[in-house]
C-alpha cells in the first residue's frame, strides 16, 4: 500500500479509534486487494511504509463484497462499478478478503 | 488534410547498478532498513546485457519481434530468449550501461558530470563515433578526471556516485549549495531523462532518415520536471534534447500529465502539424531511474530476476499529410474531463466510445487499441495484474452494455483486438505510444486498418487533484491524396472537354 495511504490510515484510526474504521478497497487483483487488506490489519508486509510492524486489526472489505455491494442504491452500484464486476474475478477477491479477515481482523 | 505520423523510434539503456543506486525501490529500503535482505539480495538478481538484450519483451520495444509474435510465447518470458536478439532493432537500440553513463556526460553542458579519466576511455570510441550527434556534444567527453577528486566530491560535495560494475566511475555534482531543485539527485534524474530522450531522438533521425533541420517543433513528454527553487519545473527538456540532436531551426517546450502526456503529446503535435504552425514535430520522452526495481521485492520473492533494470526512451515524427503515411484523425479524439468522473464505465467511454460514436465507429471498427502496454511478466508477479488484458476486458465490458457485442465475445474481443504488453514499467513510456511503431507498419502493410492510441494518468499522485486524467487518438490508413487529385483531375477533363464541345458547337454556328 502507497505510503502516504498507510499514513493517512494511521492518523484517522488514531484520531478516531480502530473501532470505529471501516476501510473499502477497491483494488482489480485478489492479490492487490489482499496486501492492502493485510497492510491495514497484519502491519505492511513490505516493512517499508508507517503500518509495517503496526497491527491495527481494522474492518477491511473490497467494494465487491455483499456487505458493502447491499449498501449501494443498485443503480449506482451498477452505474458505478457494473462494468468493473463483469471483468474482474469477484470470487478471487471475496475468498481472499475473508481470509485476511479471518487471519487478522480483530473487529470481525 | 489530416496529419501522418512519419516514424517512431525507441531506446532502451541496460542499467543494473542504477536499480540499486537510484531505483526508489531501494534508496527508500536504504532509508527505512539499512540491513535489508532484499539490498543485500539486489546485486546477485541482476540480469546480464546478453540476458536483457534476448529478453523477449525488449526485442519487441525495439522493433525486432512483433507484438504477435511476442503474444505466442507463453508467459513467463523472463526465462526465455528471443531467437536472433540483436541490440539494434527496427525500431530503435539498446545501449550498455557504461554507454549511457556516457551520454549523461554528453547530455550536462555545465560541467556538472564528472568521469574517471580510464573509463572515459574505454567508452570514447562508442560514443565519438555517433555520426547522429551534434558536433559539440560528440567532443563532450573530454579527459576525464581523477577516481579521488570524484570520491571527494561525493563524500564531501553531496555529489550523486555513478556506478558500473559495482565500481565508482564518476559523479553528478550539484548544481547550487542549497538550492533543492538542483542538487545532485535531481541534477542526475534530469540529466538521464534528457540523454535517454536525445538517443530516442536521434535514433528516430537516423533509422527514418529525418534530417535534423527539419524539425521545427519538440514536444517532451516525460514525467520530470527542471528548474531551480524559484521556477521548479520551468522547463525546457524539449529544446535541450533537441539541441543535443541538432535540430537546429526546432524550438519547443513540455507537455505534462503523468503517463498520459506521450498521448496529449500526440495530440498537440498533430494539431500543430495540421494547422500548419509547425510543419513536423517531435513527440519525444526520457527514461527514469526512480522506477528501476520498482517491484524488485515481489521479483525476488518469487524467484525472478529483477525486471526492471533498463531506462527507456520514443520519439515520433508527426507532420502534414503526404498522401503515405497513416493518419492521426483529429476528428476522433477522446478525452476525459474534469465532469467524466471516476468510475470505470465513465473513463472507458470518454477515451473510447465518445470518439468512435463521433465518427459513427463501433468498438470492433478500431482494429488494435493501444492502451497501458504494462509488460505482465514483470506486473503480474507483482500483484498487479495484467494491465493491457484488464483494460481490453474493460472495453470489451463497455461493447456489451452498449450491446455492440455478446458477453460471451469478451476473450476473443481481447485477443483479436488487444495485444500482449511489452513496454518497461518507466511510468508514461508504455502508456499508449509503444505500439506506434508497429501501427504504422502494420497500417502500411494492410495487416491492419485502424487503431487507437489511449494515455492514460494518474494526476493525484502530484496531490493537486484526485482527479485521474487520459486522452486518445486514432491512427488509420492514409487514403492518399492521388485519389484526391483523381477527382480534381476528372472535374477538369469535364470542364475540358465541356470547352471543346462549346468552341466546336460555336465552329459549327460560324
Amino acid at each position: 500500500m502507497d505510503l502516504e495511504n498507510q499514513r493517512r490510515v494511521l492518523e484517522f484510526t488514531e484520531e478516531f479509534g480502530a473501532e470505529n474504521m471501516l476501510i473499502i478497497l477497491g483494488a482489480a487483483e485478489a492479490e492487490a486487494a489482499g496486501l492492502a487488506a493485510e497492510t491495514v490489519t497484519a502491519g505492511d508486509p513490505t516493512y517499508a511504509g508507517p503500518l509495517a510492524g503496526v497491527s491495527l486489526g481494522l474492518q477491511v472489505f473490497h467494494v465487491f463484497e455483499p456487505e458493502i455491494k447491499d449498501q449501494f442504491d443498485p443503480d449506482v452500484y451498477e452505474e458505478q462499478l457494473g462494468m468493473m464486476e463483469m471483468v474482474l474475478d469477484v470470487d478471487e477477491i471475496v475468498d481472499e478478503m475473508k481470509g485476511i479477515r479471518e487471519q487478522f481482523g480483530q473487529f470481525n | 488534410m489530416f496529419p501522418v505520423i512519419k516514424g517512431a523510434a525507441y531506446i532502451l539503456a541496460h542499467t543494473p547498478d542504477m536499480v540499486l543506486h537510484n531505483g526508489t525501490t531501494q534508496t527508500t529500503e536504504r532509508t527505512v532498513n539499512p540491513d535489508s535482505e532484499y539490498l543485500k539480495q539486489v546485486p546477485n538478481n541482476l540480469r546480464s546485457f546478453e540476458q536483457f538484450v534476448s529478453y523477449p519483451p525488449n526485442q519487441t520495444f525495439i522493433g525486432n519481434l512483433s507484438p504477435s509474435e511476442l503474444g505466442e510465447l507463453d508467459l513467463p518470458w523472463y526465462d526465455k530468449q528471443a531467437e536472433g536478439a540483436s541490440s539494434d532493432g527496427k525500431y530503435g537500440e539498446i545501449f550498455q550501461q557504461d554507454e549511457f553513463i556516457g551520454w549523461i556526460k554528453l547530455a550536462d553542458v555545465f560541467n556538472l558530470v564528472s568521469l574517471e579519466k580510464d573509463f572515459t576511455e574505454s567508452i570514447r570510441q562508442s560514443i565519438e563515433s555517433r555520426e547522429g550527434l551534434s558536433e559539440s556534444f560528440r567532443t563532450a567527453l573530454g579527459e576525464g578526471v581523477s577516481l579521488e577528486k570524484i570520491e571527494k566530491e561525493i563524500a564531501e560535495k553531496g555529489a550523486e556516485a555513478l556506478i558500473h560494475d559495482g565500481k565508482t566511475v564518476g559523479c553528478v555534482k550539484r548544481a547550487h549549495d542549497i538550492d533543492p531543485n538542483l542538487n545532485a539527485h535531481v541534477i542526475f534524474e534530469n540529466l538521464v531523462s534528457k540523454a535517454s530522450g536525445a538517443m530516442a531522438l536521434i535514433s528516430l533521425l537516423e533509422k527514418h532518415q529525418i534530417d535534423p533541420l527539419d524539425i521545427d517543433y519538440v514536444l517532451e513528454c516525460s514525467e520530470e520536471a527542471c528548474g531551480d527553487m524559484n521556477q521548479r519545473g520551468g522547463g525546457n527538456f524539449a529544446k535541450a534534447i533537441a539541441e543535443v540532436a541538432g535540430c537546429k531551426n526546432a524550438t519547443g517546450s513540455d507537455t505534462r500529465s503523468f503517463c498520459a502526456a506521450p498521448t496529449h503529446a500526440l495530440i498537440n503535435a498533430s494539431a500543430l502539424a495540421q494547422s500548419g504552425i509547425y510543419p513536423n514535430v517531435v513527440i519525444v520522452g526520457g527514461g527514469s531511474t526512480a522506477k528501476l526495481g520498482m517491484n524488485g521485492k515481489d521479483h525476488i520473492k518469487k524467484g525472478l530476476p529483477i525486471l526492471e533494470d533498463g531506462v527507456a526512451g520514443f520519439a515520433a515524427l508527426i507532420s502534414q499529410n503526404d498522401g503515405v503515411h497513416p493518419i492521426l484523425r483529429t476528428d476522433l479524439v477522446g478525452k476525459h474531463m474534469v465532469g467524466t468522473g471516476s468510475s470505470p464505465q465513465a473513463v472507458i467511454t470518454s477515451l473510447i466510445t465518445a470518439p468512435l460514436d463521433r465518427g459513427n465507429l463501433k468498438i470492433t471498427d478500431i482494429d488494435k487499441y493501444s492502451v497501458e502496454m504494462q509488460n505482465p511478466d514483470v506486473t503480474k508477479p507483482a500483484g498487479a495484474g495484467d494491465v493491457p488484458l484488464a483494460n481490453y476486458k474493460m472495453i470489451a465490458a463497455l461493447g456489451v452494455m452498449r450491446k455492440e457485442m455478446e458477453r460471451t465475445d469478451i476473450a476473443d474481443f481481447t485477443k483479436k483486438h488487444g495485444m500482449v504488453g511489452w513496454a518497461p514499467t518507466q511510468g508514461h513510456i508504455p502508456s499508449g505510444v509503444p505500439y506506434l511503431g508497429f501501427a504504422m507498419q502494420d497500417i502500411m502493410e494492410g495487416k491492419i486498418h485502424r487503431a487507437m492510441i489511449v494515455g492514460k494518468g494518474s494526476l493525484f499522485l502530484g496531490r493537486l487533484t484526485n482527479l485521474f486524467d487520459g486522452v486518445s487518438i486514432v491512427i488509420e490508413t492514409n487514403p492518399g491524396q492521388v485519389e484526391e487529385e483523381a477527382t480534381v483531375s476528372k472535374d477538369e477533363v469535364r470542364q475540358m472537354v465541356a470547352e471543346a464541345m462549346r468552341s466546336f458547337a460555336a465552329s459549327l454556328t460560324e
